[in-house]
């Protein structure tokens, strides 16, 4: 039986969603890695299959469905072995898109909304710039009101889809002061006038996702794409930060599951010393080690997101969910590697890519660092 | 606030009426009942009288038909008290030595021990340990044969917690030749039988308030309606129990955690170095987050385990996880929290020594970490 705040429905889900990660993601997950993005068929295809609109309202193409479906579809998807691809899906869908859904008007969303969970735009969040990546208030990107428009001035890095987006959405500051009440966000079409983007970015992981610098030489952006109230913008970001890292966290745990599962068959095929891996006691405690991680990290999660689901504050919890799963995906990467010995170095194995991606996970959404301010903060130990 | 699903407002109120019975009638003495190396016979009668030791039996056997969060919640509550010992003590008598009898027992044998210990009049112990079998139950030599209507039993227990003065043992015996699982029973067994005789009373690192002795059974004669459940099934039965223990434990660990870090935390703040706060320093600000983070990871895991076996699941891959980790987390905890609190952690006279002595011994009681790992790659396939 699996966590009792899975339904039959849940779980019914599960399997179709595997069915079609292991059908239509895993054989070309090596051949992304190379072309380092994720093509727009998978967007079409995941959008033709529902995937992309789980949670948002039947009334934009979405499935009307509760997180907890959503949160399975997270799961699965990271399972597919390639931090990239998960990237690159969930940054259109829950960090993007949520946006829309949460914040936008009905014009917005019947333009971005319903064509972004068709799989026919493909969406992305610009928040970071070279100067201010943990400190949100510190971003310089600007845009000045302009009769029916806003023009955006500036340059935001390290954004996932940031090469194949159709449209952006954008945090820039509105005016000067005060902080954390001058930042607002607009959705910019790709195609505008003064919007580029720099060369892809060649990272350490998550190379199936491209990710890139972006640029706004006065680009004129409409009034009506201006996301719910000016100068709210942050608070916008801070809200959805919960929802990004809760999200994160699944993703962490589906990858160390798949991290697990490859260590346990490799532990059971390789023999050594005439038996196999998995006979030799320090080994098998060692994957059990991984496993309790990986229910620790589900459990705080999960906690997080029934919370969410329930409209309560759960800031604590995803806080706590987002630094303890992605810390843990770090450990048990790094023993499914170990188990794996010299193979695990290997690029034939994709034990090093799970290793690679894992990464990212302890600095992107925020830092682990930033997490335990928060919650300095959010326990009032400060 | 209630803590849906697992908590309801009527756990709120017994949680705060526990609170206030153990600042009232438990903090105040523990120094004294540690020094003296066991705690008064009264405290299980005034915790009977209170209906605190049947919470979740029903009415119909004495107790107070609460459901298995209502025991959850004295277990969490009563290691704030600050000390594990007597906690520990209370917890054979509610969760380890009854819960066989109420499931196993007949009526006589519910009137005759189950009914006067959930009174507090008679106090209970279990019997498992022998002095070359811990771990390895099959493995125990205690032996009662059959001798017409009377069993005899012969041989030696230890650890055994409220040894010296238990009223009655709920006792693990070999009734069979035959190895494995099928030659073991169980017998509930008066300690007023001739031959009955405590060897010595154990001197502990920790949960010093808590009596452990060695029990010596030299032919014990007792009636063959003592039998507990079927005979050759006692391997089955006790192995049921342990889940038992081990979800208490669990609940224990984090009273007991929660408790240190609020100890930690009121300390971090008030004690000045450098000219200000420890806790202002983020080394120190970020160790309590991660302190805390532990703690509420280890909650979700053991409340959502909690949550099936209250439905009548046993779940005993999620129950040895849960066990694993909250008794390694409570270690850690009191660990951090002593180095917190520098050289006074060191010093009796402050609490965190003590909670470290005693956080130790759910790393080895209950089935130690090493047997829950072996317990757990068995059912991950290994």
């Amino acid at each position: 039986m699996s966590h009792w705040m899975f339904t039959e429905e849940h779980e019914m889900f599960r399997k179709s969603v595997r069915a079609f990660i292991e059908k239509e993601v895993v054989p070309n997950v090596e051949k992304w890695e190379r072309d380092e993005e994720t093509p727009r068929s998978l967007y079409k295809r995941m959008g033709e299959l529902g995937y992309l609109g789980i949670k948002f309202p039947e009334e934009y193409g979405g499935s009307g469905l509760d997180l907890m479906m959503e949160a399975v579809f997270t799961e699965e998807l990271a399972k597919c072995g390639a931090g990239g691809v998960a990237a690159a899906i969930g940054s259109h869908t829950s960090i993007a898109m949520t946006n829309i859904w949460k914040y936008g008007s009905h014009e917005q969303k019947q333009k971005y909304l319903v064509p972004g969970i068709k799989g026919e735009l493909i969406a992305a969040l610009a928040i970071t710039e070279s100067s201010g990546g943990s400190d949100v208030s510190a971003i310089k990107t600007t845009a000045k009101r302009d009769g029916d428009y806003y023009i955006l001035t500036g340059s935001k890095t390290y954004i996932t889809n940031g090469v194949n987006a159709d449209y952006v959405i954008v945090a820039a500051r509105t005016r000067e002061d005060p902080v954390h009440r001058n930042v607002s966000l607009f959705i910019v079409e790709t195609n505008s006038e003064g919007y580029s983007v720099g060369k892809k970015l060649k990272k350490l992981g998550w190379r199936s996702s491209d990710t890139s610098e972006i640029f706004f030489e006065n680009v004129k952006v409409p009034r009506e794409n201006l996301i719910g109230n000016e100068n709210e913008g942050f608070l916008y970001v801070m809200k959805n930060f919960q929802y990004e890292r809760m999200t994160m966290a699944l993703g962490c745990i589906g990858a160390a599951e798949k991290a697990l599962e490859l260590a346990i068959k490799y532990s059971k095929e390789r023999i050594q010393f005439k038996q196999p891996l998995s006979e030799f006691q320090v080994i098998r405690h060692k994957l059990v080690d991984m496993a309790v991680d990986i229910e620790k990290a589900r459990n705080i999660t999960y906690r997080a997101i029934y919370l969410y689901n329930k409209g309560e504050n759960c800031v604590t919890e995803a806080t706590m969910a987002k630094v303890y799963a992605t810390e843990m995906v770090n450990r048990v990467a790094d023993q499914a590697l170990q188990i794996h010995g010299g193979n695990g170095y290997m690029m034939e194995y994709p034990i090093q890519r799970i290793w690679r991606d894992a990464r990212i996970q302890t600095i992107g959404g925020g830092t682990t660092q930033i997490m335990y301010e928060i919650l300095t903060k959010r326990l009032e130990i400060l | 606030m209630p803590y849906e699903p697992y908590f309801t407002e009527e756990h709120d109120q017994l949680r705060n009426m526990i609170r206030k019975f153990v600042e009232k009638e438990i903090s105040p003495f523990v120094d004294e009942w540690e020094e003296e190396g066991i705690f008064p016979r009264s405290v299980f009668s005034r915790m009977g009288e209170l209906g605190l030791l049947g919470l979740h039996y029903p009415e119909s056997v004495g107790g107070q038909g609460g459901d298995y969060f209502s025991g959850l919640v004295l277990a969490e509550e009563l290691n704030k008290c600050g000390c594990g010992g007597l906690p520990m003590a209370i917890a054979v008598q509610t969760d380890m030595a009854t819960p066989p009898i109420y499931k196993f027992g007949t009526k006589d044998q519910h009137e005759r021990f189950l009914k006067p210990a959930l009174k507090g009049e008679k106090i209970a112990a279990i019997g498992i340990s022998e002095p070359n079998n811990g771990s390895d139950v099959m493995g125990i030599q205690t032996r009662a044969r059959r001798v017409g209507d009377e069993w005899v039993i012969n041989g030696t227990k230890t650890f055994i917690t409220n040894g010296t003065r238990a009223d009655f043992v709920t006792l693990v015996t070999r009734t069979s030749d035959d190895p494995g699982p099928n030659g073991i029973s169980l017998f509930l067994v008066e300690t007023n039988r001739p031959g009955f005789s405590v060897g010595k009373k154990l001197d502990k690192v920790g949960m010093r308030s808590s009596d452990t002795a060695e029990l010596i059974f030299d032919n014990v004669r007792i009636p063959h309606e003592n039998l507990l459940g079927e005979e050759g099934r006692g391997f089955y039965q006790i192995m049921w129990q342990l889940q038992g223990e081990r979800m208490i434990g669990a609940a224990g660990a984090i009273g007991c955690a929660e408790h240190v870090y609020e100890m930690a935390l009121k300390y971090a703040k008030t004690r000045n170095a450098f000219k200000q706060p420890i806790g202002n320093f983020q080394v120190i600000a970020h160790l309590l987050a991660e302190m805390k983070t532990q703690i509420e990871v280890c909650r979700e895991l053991t409340y959502a385990t909690a949550y099936r076996f209250s439905k009548g699941e046993v779940p005993s891959k999620e129950i040895s996880m849960t066990k694993l980790a909250a008794a390694q987390m409570g270690h850690w905890v009191a660990d951090r929290a002593l180095q917190i609190f520098g050289g006074n952690g060191y010093m009796d006279e402050y609490p965190i020594e003590r909670a470290w002595r005693d956080s130790r011994l759910a790393r080895i009681g209950g089935g130690t970490d090493e047997i829950m790992k072996e317990i757990i790659a068995k059912q991950i396939g290994l």
